[in-house]
């Protein structure tokens, strides 16, 4: 069942490959298919998923080579099946948004695309430290290329800096894994769950791990791939990196560090709590002077990030299970944003905020919803990012008042941003003629926004069935990360 | 009961609505009001709780939709859902040449349905959502006109001065669930009296403080922010860039009365620590005060009533921090009514005047315009506290608990709104001078000034009966114990039952205030019209010292506005281009490549390099070892 929606998009390249030589609408219409198929194939893994235990559920195993202790096997959890279902609930929208925009070699680009499905939901499902290695590894490969080839003008500048700074983190984590196999004697994640490491290599590892998810999350001082990236790349890829690509490295934390590494990541509470309030702060006001559009955006990304990783590391249940869903909010709403903003690029063709003003009088649906969006991004009740911002700073009142109190400064400075990005772009007098000559959203478009928007309400007037996958696994999470696996010495040490 | 309320606008929202379903359905929920009102409050019957559905629930956090109505939600449904009827119906005529009504009719639907979640909640985060909700609509409507770049500004001003309160606010929800673990209205209320929680806590740098006074301190922030209190009341006068139906509804009879029903809400909790309601009294007092002064210069018709909107919820809070939480509410539903008609027979003034809001462009209007000039006379008398009219009976009861406190901060306070007073009556009376009196200062917009059509009207008679009458019905609610359970009051904070045995000249005396404002303004802007000018020049620091509102705007601008974007621009320019791309990301890129530059050179492919090179390290590791 995993495997199937783990491969079916692969499967769907081999279709294109195939089936669409040299026809652009036939790839469109088989990465959509294929897409859809995934999604609701997974929606089925939702059905059959038992919340009220913390195992890993359909799981497959079945050898892969033996001689290095080296297995396939998948599973998910109530921490992995959100992502799974937000990977393959955001690339059809990807795909869609790709429809006209993206024109050139359309089949390789939908190629890319689904690869970098298959390898993302692979990575959230496995469970073996290889498997998942190579997936993590594999992923780069096709993001890189949606940003090489289909990116903006400065293009291959970003596709390097992003390939560069990720795979310098993996390096770290590859050595890291080796060592856990070394000390641990297997590469299996749940056995390593309980494994006993010592504190001081606790701390090795941790570091080793730290610096691989850091990139990916992206914490500050780590960040500064990510508005290139977002700036130079297609809005499809600007989607799924913020989407998902950002929620892998807050993921490793869930998976790895906490449950495997509990003692040493409460001794670099302290550290990761700096640096989240660093990027909370540091990014909202870097984001406040941005000139364009998905750079701000990006910003905003990290600053929001910044929240997540508190909340994972107030190890508690209100700041754990904050954290997860404001990741998929933030999927959601950051991915709305990059949609939207995708909608004025294939109009206007730039996305300098200077440029724009008074667009709510040729595009009043637009601005409606982009309007919903941003409350989502600030935080209003009503909306997703509330339950995840409100849970995650509760959450972190309860484990540390003056961390609690720096970050809820976040909430003022992302509505200071928020807010006069949307004045600039939407409110004031129509000036240029290009704004003028603007027309409003079509159905397609109408479309893809139709069910984020759905979402965005939905989790904010009733979080309940999205909380209960997680209650679980989160309590089976905080009883791993407060059972003490150093040994008394190390234990006096921390 | 509540719940068909709330239902009804939830069904309305956000769709392309004509008037008619917006009105229709806000007539509905008046009439649900005063049904729901006589059942409680004249009828006697049970406080109302229900649980609708739950809505987070993680961990042992859970928090449900739910419903408390009781003596005060009751009052406060009567106010809201009453005056809102009346301005859709107002906004009828007031709007008419606007494009946009049904967009200005959802959002004033939306307010409502916003402002009834906020009152009718119970508990701290419904509380919360609906107040975060009408900062949205606020937001939304003083920015409605989208085409001015003033208005817009203000809009932005007012939420995130908002959010700067909301800051402490959600600070504060925090504290009462790590101190109750829970955030429903009945357990914390409970709880609280008994010694079941912490007494001190640890907060950051201060060290252990009391639990109360932090959790309600926090509270208070949010509540300086909703309801503009000194210090977080800048986006107020600002917020006048909207309609002017708007600013009669959220910016003068509801939403910034928020802030004023949450501390009456809380009582329970803001009873039990003397520090917080000395807070609370000491910014009252100094924002009736300051607000009053700087309301003495402004020219502009509706910001005079602005400031005074400010300055009698300086009243309202320091009622409140001095126990006196019936008068506050009271006079919140009193000052609801007069201020609403100000702000409306202002509105019709400008109509009148074709959108001109400057009243030294204004005078004489009395006789284009006799009902607006009645109306807007009923309202004055009864904001200045004119006996037997609205204020008089609920300014006064809030001046005698203070006197009747016998604290010092009640003291103060005492003597700060006494002075308040006078300037209140002073600066309402200027209004009406030059307005309606004296000579038309602009004759071509005289000519034309026409009086306004029935929808305008209608909303004006009714809001100027509330005013001549609401202060004689609802004077009930300071006797006795009219709110029941609503409020709690702490053994020995007895200033409300003291207020009715103060010596009679105190009683008498916020009257002097009123005659003494009249006075002057009678003799600066009637008789001797020529004295304000010449006042102006002689003082002018002071003058513009008080025109410009103490600098609070500029003051604010240089401390936070312009150091955040320098250090926002700091940031990214030297943080991230310089330092972190620029040594670390290409820096390092940079060095691999100078490194590969260098061993490139090093391949020289000629034998003697290399064995030179060989000679040398063996020579190094022989000397190392040996």
């Amino acid at each position: 069942m995993l495997s199937l929606v783990t491969f079916l998009p692969l499967a769907g390249v081999l279709a294109i490959i195939i089936a669409a030589r040299n026809n652009a609408n036939m790839a469109r219409m088989i990465a959509l298919i294929v897409s859809l198929a995934t999604f609701f194939l997974s929606l089925s893994l939702l059905t059959g998923f038992d919340s009220t235990t913390a195992a890993f559920q359909f799981l497959e195993e079945s050898e892969w080579l033996p001689a290095y202790g080296i297995t396939y096997r998948m599973g998910v959890d109530g921490i992995s099946l959100p992502f799974v279902l937000l990977t393959t609930f955001l690339t059809p929208l990807c795909i869609l948004a790709s429809w006209e925009s993206v024109q050139k070699m359309v089949k390789e680009y939908m190629i890319a695309f689904l690869a970098l499905e298959s390898f993302v939901i692979g990575v959230f499902c496995a469970l073996d430290f290889i498997l998942f290695y190579i997936l993590w590894e594999a992923m780069l490969i096709p993001m890189f290329l949606l940003i090489g080839v289909w990116g903006g003008p400065n293009r291959v500048y970003a596709a390097m800096k992003f390939f560069l700074y990720t795979l310098a983190g993996s390096v770290l984590m590859l050595v890291a894994i080796i060592a856990m196999k070394y000390v641990g004697g297997t590469f299996s994640i749940p056995d390593l769950m309980n494994a006993p490491f010592g504190f001081n290599l606790q701390v090795w590892l941790f570091l080793g791990f730290f610096v691989s998810f850091a990139v990916k999350v992206p914490m500050w001082p780590f960040h500064t791939w990510l508005p290139d990236a977002h700036v130079e790349a297609p809005t499809g890829g600007s989607v799924i990196l913020a989407g998902v690509l950002l929620k892998m490295g807050a993921y490793g934390f869930l998976r790895f560090s906490i449950p495997m590494l509990p003692d040493a990541s409460r001794y670099f509470v302290p550290m990761i709590f700096g640096l989240s309030l660093v990027a909370i702060v540091y990014t909202a006001l870097v984001a406040l002077m941005q000139k364009d559009l998905k750079k701000l955006i990006a910003y905003s990304s990290v600053s929001h990030m910044g929240f997540v990783t508190i909340g994972l590391f107030s190890f508690n249940q209100q700041g754990l299970e904050g954290g997860i869903l404001q990741m998929i909010n933030h999927g959601i709403v950051a991915g709305g944003l990059f949609l939207l903003v995708g909608v004025i690029y294939d109009r206007m063709h730039t996305r300098e905020i200077a440029r724009f003003g008074g667009v709510v009088n040729v595009m009043p649906v637009y601005a409606v919803i982009f309007m919903l969006f941003t409350m989502a991004a600030v935080g209003l009740p009503g909306t997703n990012g509330f339950v995840g911002e409100f849970l995650i700073l509760l959450g972190a009142f309860l484990a540390n008042k003056g961390v609690a109190i720096v970050a809820t400064t976040g909430l003022v400075l992302g509505a200071a941003y928020m807010l006069w990005l949307y004045k600039k772009v939407f409110f004031g007098l129509m000036e240029s003629e290009e704004v003028k000559a603007l027309k409003d959203m079509n159905r397609r478009e109408l479309a893809i926004f139709a069910p984020l928007i759905i979402l965005v309400l939905w989790i904010g007037f009733y979080p309940g069935p999205f909380l209960e996958i997680m209650h679980s696994s989160v309590e089976q999470l905080l009883v791993q990360s407060n059972t003490i696996k150093a040994g008394i010495a190390s234990v006096a040490m921390y | 009961m509540g719940s068909i309320i709330a239902g009804l606008f939830g069904r309305y929202i956000g769709r392309a609505m004509s008037q008619a379903v917006t009105i229709g359905g806000m007539v509905i929920s008046a009439v649900l009001a005063i049904v729901v009102f006589f059942e409680i409050a004249v009828g006697d019957g049970p406080v109302i709780r229900e649980e609708i559905f739950s809505w987070i629930v993680a961990g042992d956090f859970k928090v449900h939709f739910g419903i408390l109505i009781d003596r005060m939600t009751a009052t406060m449904l009567i106010v809201v859902s009453g005056i809102s009827t009346l301005i859709h119906i107002y906004s009828i005529g007031y709007m008419a040449d606007d494009p946009h009504q049904p967009r200005f009719f959802s959002y004033l639907s939306f307010f409502t349905f916003a402002m009834l979640m906020l009152v009718t909640g119970d508990n701290f985060l419904q509380l919360f959502f609906g107040w975060e909700g009408v900062g949205l609509a606020s937001y939304l409507l003083i920015g409605f006109w989208y085409q001015k770049e003033s208005a817009c500004n203000a809009a932005m001003k007012a939420f995130l001065v908002n959010r700067v309160g909301d800051f402490g606010f959600a600070l504060g929800i925090f504290g009462i669930y790590m101190v109750f673990g829970t955030l429903d209205y009945a357990e914390v209320f409970q709880m609280a009296g008994t010694d079941q929680f912490p007494k001190t806590v640890d907060f950051i740098f201060f060290g252990a403080v009391d639990t109360i006074t932090l959790i309600c301190l926090l509270l208070f922030i949010g509540a300086m922010g909703k309801s503009a209190q000194f210090l977080l009341h800048t986006w107020l006068p600002d917020a006048m860039e909207g309609p002017t139906p708007v600013s009669a509804l959220i910016h003068a009879a509801t939403m910034v009365t928020a802030g004023v029903f949450m501390v009456c809400r809380t009582s329970p909790l803001f009873e039990l620590s003397e520090t917080a309601l000395t807070v609370v009294t000491l910014v009252g007092a100094v924002t009736a005060l300051f607000a009053a002064t700087v309301g003495l210069v402004q020219n502009d018709i509706k910001k005079v009533i602005a400031y005074s909107t400010c300055s009698q919820l300086g009243y309202m809070f320091f009622a409140a921090g001095v126990s006196a939480y019936s008068a506050a509410i009271f006079h919140l539903m009193t000052h609801a009514f007069f201020k609403a008609l100000l702000f409306l027979s202002a509105g019709a003034v400008i109509h009148a005047m074709h959108h001109e809001q400057d009243m030294r462009k204004m005078g004489g209007l009395r006789k284009k315009i006799p009902i607006t000039y009645a109306v807007m006379m009923i309202g004055t008398l009864a904001l200045t506290g004119f006996p037997y009219l609205a204020g008089f009976f609920s300014k006064d009861a809030i001046l005698e608990a203070a006197y009747a406190s016998q604290s010092t901060t009640g003291t103060i306070a005492w003597v700060m709104g006494m002075m308040a007073a006078v300037l209140t009556s002073f600066y309402s009376f200027r209004l009406v001078f030059m307005t309606f009196h004296g000579k038309p200062r602009d004759q071509h917009a005289y000519d034309h000034a026409h009086e306004a059509p029935w929808s305008i009207r209608g909303p004006l008679l009714v809001l100027a009966a509330g005013a001549l009458f609401a202060g004689w019905l609802g004077s009930p609610m300071v006797h006795g114990d009219w709110f029941q359970s609503a409020i709690m009051l702490a053994p020995g904070h007895t200033a409300m039952a003291d207020a009715h045995h103060v010596a009679l000249w105190v009683k008498w005396l916020p009257f002097g205030a009123f005659l003494i404002g009249v006075a002057l303004a009678w003799l600066l802007y009637i008789k001797l019209t020529t004295l304000p000018k010449i006042l102006a020049e002689t003082y002018l620091g002071i003058y513009k010292f008080l025109l410009n509102a103490w600098y609070f705007d500029k003051l604010y601008d240089k401390l936070f506005v312009e150091p955040a974007k320098a250090i926002g621009r700091g940031f990214w320019q030297t943080g991230d281009v310089t330092i972190i791309d620029g040594y670390g990301v290409n820096g390092i890129a940079a060095t691999c490549g100078r490194l590969a530059q260098w061993f490139k050179g090093m391949q020289t492919g000629y034998v003697y390099h290399y064995a030179f090179a060989m000679i040398i390290g063996l020579l190094v590791l022989v000397t190392v070892y040996s």
